[in-house]
């Protein structure tokens, strides 16, 4: 007493029914979520909160890196001038620099000039007044061509400066930015030590939602297991729900950053203003957008999974 | 349709719940399994649903060696035995129809094709007009009904039905009872644990008894 199986045979209308089914199952676990408001939206928010901290972390040394590489090109040495060293003297000087091949610019700001900067930046007013004269040298700022701006050359650079014997001592605005730079690398590898802590909490939390999930669906499961459901048809709804819990998870967290970012927008301004530079924060972008979506589906896909082989065996005879 | 050979199933916990059962049950009959309760006639029934593997013995139903059959197998042995419980195992969050639907569902029919045969199977027991209605909603013996549309709505070739009475007065029981001879008829095999000894009595058909997990008594019917 043999019968036929499935209605029909025809692989084409068989991958059919399967997309079907997979479209329904992925539209019935996200009314399922939906269908319970409160416990969704705090497993997303704390998805999403998990997920925007490395990416605000991302951001933040991104835009940190995009600040600094600006700052790279404009690497300069400042060389303060003996006191002695007249106006015309220090001039003469500017003028026997600016012939060297490998400088590109030689700027010089002349201690009066330097006193009103000062001033200007305010604060300063009382202490300076109290001065008889200005204490402030000359000082020459010499930008090197950008083929002559590695850390070596400009050193050796600085130097020969130092040897002048109109010169004082000179500094080179670059270690700050090498130890900037030192920081930058220290925080990108805290950001995806804390990325990996956190997406392993992602899995944990997605894992154990769809484990709660499951246990809750006990009896429904062990009916569609009497009727003969195979075991990928049980578990394909959880599946989803899982990659869902991930994109929605995904979403807030993009969300945060991009609200967080628009929030710092203003006092990052009035900063870079301040240090008279222009600076526009950078958010995450197409591709960072991309990046957590797609992490947050697949943490939410690889939680469910492990959760659904943990406690989903399939029919099981035994 | 299904054959038992010196069949054993031994529990950890029970020890014994069936010693050395042997029969043989030809497509298309209609058979009875009594017994007192605790005499392994639930054990008996998901050892062919494939609920449970026996300890020792071989089982075959239509053909398929089930000591055999991998575990992937086994939602493939399923479909093809229709299974109805006394307590219904309906889904209490779904329609009728979308209760009846499952197994169609499950086999991956498309939607036209679940509607016609879930249609078919409540009409035949009655039910057509409370497809949109939750299992609540309904009364025990319309609750037995859906369950037992849900199990033949795939039209399998073989039926087993647990205690399918068991909370239903002796009116109800006996439609219940009818409903499987219609199945009978159109050619389907039957085995039914009942301990309602008086409706058993009262119908022609073979009878297995169950004492203590052995077979103690196989009356070929009148």
């Amino acid at each position: 007493m043999s019968r036929v199986r499935r209605p029909s045979a025809r692989p084409s209308e068989l991958l059919l029914i399967w997309l079907a089914h997979h479209l329904r199952s992925a539209r019935e676990s996200l009314r399922r979520l939906f269908g319970m408001p409160l416990p969704t939206t705090m497993t997303v928010a704390v998805l999403g909160i998990s997920l925007a901290l490395p990416a605000t972390l991302y951001v933040g040394t991104d835009n940190l890196r995009a600040m600094t590489g600006r700052w790279d090109q404009t690497a300069a040495i400042s060389l303060f001038l003996r006191h002695e060293v007249d106006s015309s003297a220090a001039r003469a000087l500017a003028e026997r620099l600016r012939a060297r091949p490998e400088l590109a610019r030689v700027e010089l700001i002349e201690p009066e000039q330097a006193l009103a900067e000062f001033k200007e930046l305010g604060g300063f007013e009382g202490a300076l007044e109290a001065l008889d004269d200005n204490p402030l040298p000359a000082v020459l700022a010499l930008y090197p061509t950008p083929s002559h701006a590695t850390t070596g050359q400009l050193r050796a650079l600085e130097q020969q400066m130092v040897t002048l014997p109109e010169a004082d001592f000179a500094r080179m605005d670059t270690l700050w930015i090498e130890r900037l730079q030192a920081i930058l690398a220290l925080a990108e590898t805290a950001t995806l030590l804390l990325g990996a802590l956190l997406g392993l909490g992602v899995l944990l939390i997605v894992g154990n939602t769809i484990r709660l999930e499951i246990l809750n669906r006990r009896g429904e499961i062990e009916i569609m297991e009497l009727v003969g459901a195979t075991a990928a048809f049980i578990r394909r709804p959880f599946l989803y729900a899982g990659a869902w819990y991930g994109l929605l998870g995904g979403l807030c967290a993009t969300l945060l950053v991009t609200f967080s970012t628009g929030a710092l927008q203003g006092s990052v301004s009035r900063l870079a203003a301040l240090y008279g530079g222009e600076f526009r924060l950078a958010g995450l972008g197409l591709d960072g957008t991309l990046v957590v979506l797609l992490a947050g589906i697949t943490l939410g896909l690889v939680g469910s999974w492990i959760a659904v082989g943990r406690h989903l065996r399939g029919a099981e005879a035994d | 349709m299904i054959e038992f050979d010196h069949v054993h199933k031994r529990y950890p916990e029970r020890g014994e719940a069936l010693s050395d059962i042997s029969f043989a049950l030809a497509a298309g009959e209609m058979a009875f399994l009594t017994g007192h309760s605790g005499a392994g006639k639930s054990t008996l029934l998901r050892l062919i649903g494939l609920l449970e593997r026996p300890s020792r013995g071989r089982v075959v139903v239509d053909g398929r060696d089930l000591g055999a059959l991998p575990r992937r197998q086994i939602p493939l042995h399923r479909r093809q035995v229709g299974m109805i419980f006394q307590d219904h195992r309906l889904l209490a969050d779904r329609s009728v129809f979308d209760n009846v639907a499952l197994p169609l569902q499950v086999m991956g029919y498309g939607q036209r094709e679940i509607g016609r045969r879930v249609r078919a199977a409540l009409d035949h027991v009655g039910l057509l007009k409370r497809e949109r209605a939750t299992p609540v909603a309904l009364s025990g013996g319309e609750q037995q009904r859906v369950g037992i549309a849900r199990a033949v709505v795939a039209r399998p070739p073989l039926l087993l039905a647990d205690e399918p009475t068991g909370n239903l007065d002796p009116e109800l029981s006996r439609e219940i009872f009818e409903l499987f001879e219609r199945f009978q008829y159109v050619g389907v095999t039957l085995l039914i644990a009942t301990h309602d000894l008086s409706l058993v009595a009262r119908m022609p058909y073979r009878t297995l008894t169950l004492a203590d997990g052995r077979l103690v008594n196989d009356s070929g019917g009148w």
